[in-house]
C-alpha cells in the first residue's frame, strides 16, 4: 500500500505540472490563437532560473519562486512584441512552426552550455520553525510517510491553478480577457488596450510554466530537455480536456497525472503511454474533448 | 481560416509543361550525380528525405493538415522493413513490401483517430500518437532498443540488382524516388486533388456541395503515410540501420522544416528543401547542439520572413507554379 500512496502522490505532482502547464496553453491560445510549442522550453527556463539565481547571486527558493516567473514573463513578453504578433490573422500553423522554432533555438543554446545531464537543486531549508527545516523532510501521515516539499508542490500548484481561474473567471480584469478572445474588435472600440492586453496573457501563461519548472527543480533535477518530452504529454492533455475552460484544465491536468501514477503501481510498462492511450479513447468516444469546443 | 499559400495559380496545360520540364532537369541531373565523384550516400540520404517532405507536403500543401508525427511512417516502415530483412531473410522487393505495408496500416488507424479534430489539434494529436509509437518501440522487443537493428543485409533486388554496388544501389534509390513523386504529382492533378485544394481553402462549401470531406481527408493521409513508408524503406538500405531516431518528434519536426524552407504546396520545394537541410547537417555535424540552434533559427526566419519557401518564391517571381 505505501508504494501505491507513492506512486498517487507522484502522480499529483506530475499532474499538478500538467495542470499549470495546460492551464497557461489554453489561456494563450484563447487570446493568441497559437499554440505555444515553447511551453516546454519556456518550463525549463523557469527552472534554470532558480538554478542560476541559487549558484550566482545567491537568491534563494522562496524568492525564486517569485522572481523567475517574472523573468521568464518578460523574456516571453519580448518574443511576443517582437515576433508572436506579426503572425495575427495568419494561419494557427504558423504560430506552432514558430513557437516550435523558438523551443528549438532555446533547448540548443542551453544543451550546448549544459549538455544533457541533470543539475542538482536542494529543497529549501529555511526558514526554521520548531522542528521544520524548511521544505525538507517528511511527516509520517500514519499510512504513509509525506515528504514536505512534494505536498507543498500539490498543494501551492493547486492554489495557484484556482487563483488564475478566479482571476479569469471572476474579476473585471478576467472579464475584458474573455470579452477580448470572443471579439477583440469590439473590446478595442470600448477603448481597451487590446495589443497590451495580448503581450500581458502571453506573459501570464508563459509565468505559470516558469513557476512548474522552479518547483519541479527540486524534484526533478534542472535539465535542459526537461520540457521537450512535457510539453508532447501537455499536448495530449490539452487534446483530452479541450481548451475552452480553465476548469476543465486544471481538472483534466490533475485526473491524468493521478491516472498516470495509478498506472505506474499497477502496469509499470504502460505509465509513458497511458495519457496518449487515453487521449485516443476520448477522441474516439467524444472528439470534440471532455469540456472543450468543436473547432 | 486563411490558406496556406496565398496565391493558388491554377492548372493551365502550360503549367503542366513548365512542371514536366522541371521535372526532367531534375531526373537527368539526379541520374548523372554518380558520374560526378559526389559522395552518393548523401545524395541517396537526401532523395530518401526528399521523397518523405514529398509525402507530408501533399498532406499540408494540399490538404492543409499540418503533421507533426511524420516521423512515424519513416520509422515504421524502416522497422518492418529491417525487421523482414534481416530476421526472415527476404528479397529486398519483399522487404520494401513490409515496410510499406507497415506505414500503410498504421496510417490507416491513425489517420482515423487523427483527421476527427482539425487545425491544431490536427498537428498536436499526430505528435502525441508518434511519441506513443515512440515508447512502443523504445520497450518492443523486435526493435533491439536503443541499439536499433543493425547491419542490414542489402540483396540483390528481383535477383538482378546488387544493392551492396554504391552506384546500383543509387540508381534504384533514385527510380523509387522519382516514381514516388510521379505519383504524388498525378494526385495532385486528379479529381481527387482538386478536390482536397477545394477542402483546404473553405471546407463547409466543400462539404455544401456533397463532398464527404473526411474521407478525402482520411483518403489523403493513408496516401501520405503510405508514400512516406515507401521512403522509410528505401532509406533502410541506404544507412543499412533502422533506430529510435527515425520516430523521435526532432525528425517530424526536421520533416517539417525541410518541406517549409523548400515552399509549402509547391511541387518540387521538399525536394530542394530536403537537400538544403541534409547538406546543413552533412557540413554542420561537427558543432554538435548548434546544428538544432541553427535549425530553430531557420525556422523563425521562414515563418517571420519567407513564408513561400525557396521554390515558392521563385515561382511567385515567375507567376508560375513549380
Amino acid at each position: 500500500m505505501q508504494a501505491l500512496y507513492a506512486q498517487l502522490l507522484v502522480g499529483l505532482i506530475n499532474g499538478s505540472f500538467y495542470a499549470l502547464l495546460s492551464l497557461g496553453l489554453a489561456v494563450i491560445f484563447g487570446m493568441l490563437n497559437i499554440i505555444n510549442f515553447a511551453h516546454g522550453a519556456l518550463y525549463m527556463m523557469g527552472a534554470f532560473t532558480a538554478y542560476f539565481l541559487l549558484h550566482l547571486t545567491g537568491i534563494g527558493y522562496w524568492w525564486a519562486l517569485l522572481i523567475a516567473p517574472i523573468v521568464v514573463g518578460i523574456f516571453g513578453m519580448v518574443l511576443e512584441r517582437t515576433m508572436l504578433q506579426w503572425l495575427a490573422g495568419l494561419d494557427h500553423l504558423y504560430g506552432l512552426l514558430l513557437t516550435f522554432g523558438i523551443a528549438l533555438i532555446v533547448q540548443g543554446v542551453f544543451q550546448n552550455y549544459f549538455g544533457s545531464s541533470g543539475l542538482p537543486y536542494a529543497i529549501p531549508d529555511y526558514p526554521q520553525i520548531g522542528e521544520w527545516r524548511g521544505l525538507q523532510g517528511g511527516m509520517n501521515l500514519g499510512f504513509m510517510f509525506l515528504p514536505v516539499y512534494r505536498g507543498w508542490v500539490v498543494i501551492f500548484s493547486l492554489v495557484v491553478c484556482l487563483a488564475t481561474w478566479f482571476l479569469i473567471e471572476k474579476t473585471r480584469l478576467g472579464a475584458y480577457l474573455r470579452a477580448a478572445t470572443e471579439n477583440p474588435t469590439l473590446v478595442r472600440a470600448f477603448g481597451i488596450n487590446v495589443p497590451r492586453m495580448i503581450t500581458l496573457t502571453y506573459g501570464l501563461g508563459v509565468g505559470l510554466a516558469a513557476l512548474a519548472g522552479v518547483l519541479s527543480a527540486p524534484i526533478n533535477q534542472v535539465r535542459p530537455l526537461m520540457g521537450a518530452d512535457l510539453i508532447i504529454v501537455v499536448f495530449a492533455v490539452v487534446v483530452i480536456g479541450g481548451m475552452g475552460s480553465i476548469m476543465g484544465s486544471i481538472i483534466t491536468g490533475f485526473a491524468l497525472g493521478v491516472i498516470e501514477g495509478l498506472t505506474k503501481y499497477f502496469y509499470p510498462e504502460a505509465s509513458n503511454t497511458v495519457v496518449f492511450v487515453l487521449m485516443v479513447l476520448v477522441l474516439l468516444v467524444k472528439p470534440t474533448g471532455l469540456t472543450g469546443r468543436a473547432a | 481560416m486563411s490558406a496556406l499559400t496565398d496565391d493558388s495559380i491554377p492548372v493551365t496545360p502550360r503549367a503542366m509543361r513548365d512542371e514536366m520540364i522541371v521535372f526532367a532537369a531534375m531526373a537527368v541531373l539526379l541520374g548523372l550525380v554518380p558520374l560526378t565523384g559526389i559522395y552518393p550516400f548523401f545524395v541517396m540520404q537526401a532523395l530518401c528525405f526528399a521523397l518523405l517532405a514529398c509525402a507530408f507536403n501533399l498532406l499540408i500543401g494540399y490538404g492543409g493538415l499540418l503533421s507533426f508525427g511524420h516521423a512515424m511512417f519513416l520509422g515504421t516502415a524502416g522497422y518492418c522493413s529491417a525487421h523482414a530483412l534481416k530476421v526472415w531473410g527476404v528479397s529486398p522487393e519483399i522487404g520494401i513490401v513490409v515496410g510499406i505495408a507497415g506505414a500503410a496500416v498504421l496510417s490507416v488507424v491513425t489517420g482515423f483517430i487523427s483527421i476527427r479534430r482539425q487545425g491544431i489539434y490536427f498537428s498536436m494529436i499526430t505528435l502525441a500518437l508518434s511519441q506513443l509509437l515512440y515508447f512502443i518501440y523504445l520497450q518492443a522487443p523486435f526493435t533491439h532498443g536503443e541499439d536499433g537493428i543493425q547491419g542490414i543485409p542489402q540483396g540483390y533486388l528481383f535477383g538482378i540488382f546488387n544493392l551492396a554496388r554504391p552506384t546500383v544501389l543509387y540508381y534504384v534509390v533514385l527510380a523509387g524516388f522519382l516514381g514516388g513523386f510521379l505519383l504524388i504529382y498525378r494526385t495532385i492533378n486528379s479529381p481527387f486533388g482538386e478536390v482536397l485544394k477545394a477542402i483546404r481553402e473553405n471546407e463547409p462549401r466543400a462539404i455544401s456541395l456533397g463532398y464527404k470531406t473526411d474521407q478525402y481527408k482520411l483518403l489523403a493521409f493513408i496516401l501520405s503515410g503510405t508514400i512516406a513508408g515507401f521512403a522509410g524503406s528505401l532509406k533502410v538500405f541506404v544507412a543499412q540501420n533502422a533506430s529510435l531516431t527515425d520516430v523521435h518528434w526532432t525528425m517530424s519536426g526536421e520533416i517539417v522544416l525541410m518541406t517549409l524552407v523548400g515552399g509549402l504546396g509547391t511541387i518540387f520545394g521538399p525536394v530542394v528543401g530536403a537537400f538544403v537541410i541534409i547538406a546543413m547537417q552533412q557540413y554542420l555535424a561537427g558543432f554538435g547542439q548548434w546544428v538544432t540552434v541553427i535549425q530553430g533559427v531557420i525556422f523563425v526566419a521562414c515563418v517571420l520572413t519567407f513564408r513561400r519557401g525557396v521554390i515558392g518564391e521563385i515561382a511567385h517571381y515567375f507567376r508560375r507554379s513549380l
